[in-house]
């Protein structure tokens, strides 16, 4: 935790100038200004790169995961509401959109009207079920919204088979576990949306108009109340602020998001299930918060895009790959300081890697596999098939290794763990890793949240938080 | 004719900005407050001394809404405002500082008194999610307003400081930060506990002063809490003390300091037998 009371911001305010210096500064400097503008840039042109239907779905549903990001940003981030009821929202949205445009009820209503009702409703409800959040904080609003939740899912299980007054038989509200198949898709202004393209560009407007306006209401007097309100609720009271009222107006416009985003994913998968709106997707929406750092914006998207995309990259060696060095050069050039030090593990990285192999072809030739064309084969050892084992043990060794070169204090010492620990690394992931996508995703994936987490631990892009004085 | 206008003028006149009546609380069978009567008129300055536990911090409590009194009254320019939701009581004029600090640590200082100007805003959510030119023209004139209010304490919140996390202040910088706020609520009345608390001499000098420019220049009506008899030498127009949740005196600081209830208070039975 910073000191305080010596004024350490002041001391670090030259150093902070000097560090945006230099090409690299400036870079760093300029897209954190133009951060938008740089995603809209990119988010245009990915369609276009990735080709294929399924990227374009990968990226519907990261635009998803940020809508939602973004708007629990606001519940969570600036007001200091901890709402485990969140995708309840996006599934009212979802099943609003359904009742409103299939042949559930044979209602057909034009998409701007649908949407605009649920996005009404909804906001209507959330201030109804917002009400406990005036008095209850913490974790009690916590367990009440997680109520709220499957109480949500409940209903949608359950309302298949109702009997109603003055009509035959059960009527079917929710589909049940079935769920409504056949949503109608969306047509807005004559335009009927007919690919997956349509609704990721449809989304991409979307989390634009919600980025930029959310960022106009975290400058005005409702975000900072919202804000003043998280760090003390009755400090903000005494200064005017109306905390219940802004409480609930958080919790409804939370939700009204979430409804929003609830029925282009209706839409785009042409139905709505209850299994799509668990805790499962919960926790999802929460790591996407919180890995890029509660309370920021950007940080909100950036974590919904990590989240949603990364998993995805790693289903093939080459996109595996791709995240494997990228992050190993990433960590290399941040995480070892000075930067000079670079200088002597890089060679000796290349020295240790062909001195490695000289000597293990030379004395223990059956072990290693034949040997292939060029690139990293000429450096890395590359084991037979019945070496399977040998692979296993220096799996272990790779993180008894890793674990010494955080330990250990001396320089030296350090550096040549480092180098023997990066060798190993690439060695176990080469002949082992990269060739089970199934075991791979799961363990980077995981090994990722964990440095993320571990190297920022208020998120990405979000701030330290003090907390006690 | 003239007797029919006089007795409304004098009303007028001699009407307190606050005024409390008989005030009591309790908590579970401590008797915290205990039928307090207290005026404060339209610029004045009146200090609340008293021993630790006396109760002090319990009447500003009960004035600004955070407990409400188990018997008597608050009026607020004649009118009650027990009972009163806090945001309410302050959006009546009633600001306070805290005894023991509270800022909002992880926004600017900038933020923290925009934050306190919400009263003075007009501009919705809806207007302001859509960044319409009335949301914006609010929005610039809070923020100037906001180093306004700042610049009242001369060279020490301005500039790269108003960009500056309150956490990373100084334990002075923060007091002065809480005044700031508190007058940007656009109150008349401020509460200030024990604004010296924790300050050097020479800051103690400074906030004495300033205290004095609250009233004199911004025209403040001050009820403050106040440890340091220089200060409350300097600042009282009148002086009130507290024992035990008791009224044992009042009137000017001299009248107020050598009265023997008081030093008995202070010192205990002994020490006043001494003295
Ligand atoms: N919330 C509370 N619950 C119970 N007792 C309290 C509470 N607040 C204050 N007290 C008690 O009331 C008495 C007066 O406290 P306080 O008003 O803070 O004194 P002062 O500010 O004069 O030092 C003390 O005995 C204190 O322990
Ligand atoms: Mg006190």
């Amino acid at each position: 935790m910073p000191e305080i009371g010596t004024d350490r911001w002041v001391a670090e305010f030259e150093s902070r100038r000097v560090r945006r210096e230099g090409p690299w500064g400036r870079l760093i400097e300029w897209s954190s200004r133009r951060w938008l503008w740089l995603f809209a840039g990119a988010a245009i042109v990915y369609p276009f790169v990735i080709g294929g239907d399924f990227g374009i779905r990968v990226g519907v549903n990261a635009l998803l995961l940020a809508m939602l990001a973004i708007g629990l940003n606001v519940v969570v981030g600036y007001t200091g509401l901890l709402d485990l009821g969140y995708v309840a929202y996006y599934g009212l949205g979802a099943y609003g959109y359904a009742f409103l445009a299939s042949d559930q009820f044979g209602i057909h209503l034009p998409t701007p009207v649908v949407v605009a009702v649920v996005a009404l409703v909804v906001f209507g409800v959330g201030l109804v079920l917002g009400q406990p959040a005036r008095r209850l904080v913490g974790d009690y609003l916590a367990i009440l919204t997680l109520f709220f939740l499957q109480v949500f899912v409940e209903l949608a299980l359950n309302l298949d088979r109702l009997d109603l007054p003055f009509v035959d038989g059960p009527v079917s509200i929710t589909g049940g576990p079935n769920g409504i198949a056949g949503v109608d898709p969306m047509e807005i202004l004559g335009f009927r949306f007919g690919q997956v393209r349509d609704y990721y560009f449809l989304l991409l407007v979307l989390v634009i108009l919600l980025i930029v306006g959310v960022t106009n209401l975290a400058r005005s007097r409702t975000g900072v109340g919202w804000r003043a309100i998280r760090e003390d609720t009755l400090a903000a009271e005494h200064m005017t602020i109306p905390s219940g009222r802004l409480k609930v107006l958080a919790y409804a416009f939370g939700a009204t998001v979430a409804a929003v985003s609830g029925t282009v994913f209706a839409a785009v998968q042409l139905g709505v299930f209850p299994q799509n709106f668990t805790v499962a997707l919960l926790i999802v929406v929460y790591a996407a918060l919180v890995l890029g750092g509660e309370g920021s914006i950007p940080g909100a998207l950036v974590g919904a895009l990590i989240i949603a995309m990364v998993p995805e990259l790693l289903r093939t060696p080459a996109g595996a790959r791709l995240l494997f060095y990228g992050g190993l050069l990433v960590a290399g050039l941040t995480l070892v300081r000075p930067r000079r030090r670079l200088a002597v593990i890089v060679p000796g990285l290349l020295l240790f890697g062909l001195a490695v192999r000289a000597l293990v072809a030379g004395i223990w030739p059956g072990l290693v596999a034949a040997e292939t064309a060029g690139g990293v084969d000429r450096w890395l050892l590359r084991f037979s098939a019945s070496a399977d084992v040998v692979v296993s043990v220096l799996f272990v060794v790779t993180i008894a290794v890793a674990l010494a070169a955080v330990a250990v204090r001396r320089r030296r010492v350090r550096d040549a763990l480092l180098i023997l620990g990066v060798y190993l690394l690439v060695l176990v992931w080469e002949n082992r890793l990269v060739e089970e996508p199934s075991i791979t995703r799961q363990l980077l994936f995981g090994a990722l949240l964990v440095v993320l987490m571990v190297a920022r631990p208020h998120g990405l892009l979000g701030r330290p938080r003090v907390e006690v004085v | 004719m003239g007797s029919w206008v006089a007795p409304e003028w004098r009303w007028c006149e001699t009407m307190a900005v606050l005024e409390l009546r008989g005030l009591t609380k309790r908590f579970g069978g401590l008797l915290v407050v205990d039928g307090l009567d207290l005026s404060v008129a339209e610029g004045e300055i009146v200090s609340l001394i008293g021993p630790n536990g006396a109760g002090k911090t319990t009447v500003f409590n009960l004035i600004s809404g955070v407990f409400t009194p188990d018997g008597g009254d608050i009026l607020l320019d004649g009118r009650s405002i027990v009972g009163l939701p806090r945001h309410e009581i302050a959006r009546r004029g009633v600001a306070r500082t805290f005894q023991t600090l509270r800022v909002f640590l992880n926004m600017t200082v900038a933020e923290n008194v925009i934050a306190a100007e919400y009263a003075s805003g007009t501009v919705g959510a809806v207007r302001s999610f859509l960044g319409t030119p009335a949301a914006r023209a609010e929005a610039e004139r809070m923020r100037a307003e906001a180093e306004r209010r700042l610049a009242f304490f001369g060279e020490r919140l301005v500039g790269y400081r108003l960009e500056q996390p309150a956490y990373s202040l100084s334990y002075a910088n923060r007091r002065r930060l809480e005044i700031a706020r508190a007058m940007a609520t656009g109150a008349r009345l401020l509460l200030l506990d024990e604004p010296a608390a924790g300050m050097n001499p020479a800051e103690t000098q400074e906030i004495t002063r300033l205290i004095g420019q609250l009233r004199d220049e911004a025209g403040y009506t001050i009820l403050v809490i106040e440890h340091d008899m220089h200060v409350v030498e300097g600042i009282s127009d009148r002086v009130v003390a507290l024992d035990h949740g008791v009224k044992i005196a009042e009137g000017s600081f001299d009248d107020v300091a050598t009265d023997p209830a008081v030093v008995e208070a202070y010192l205990g039975k002994g020490g006043a037998a001494t003295k």
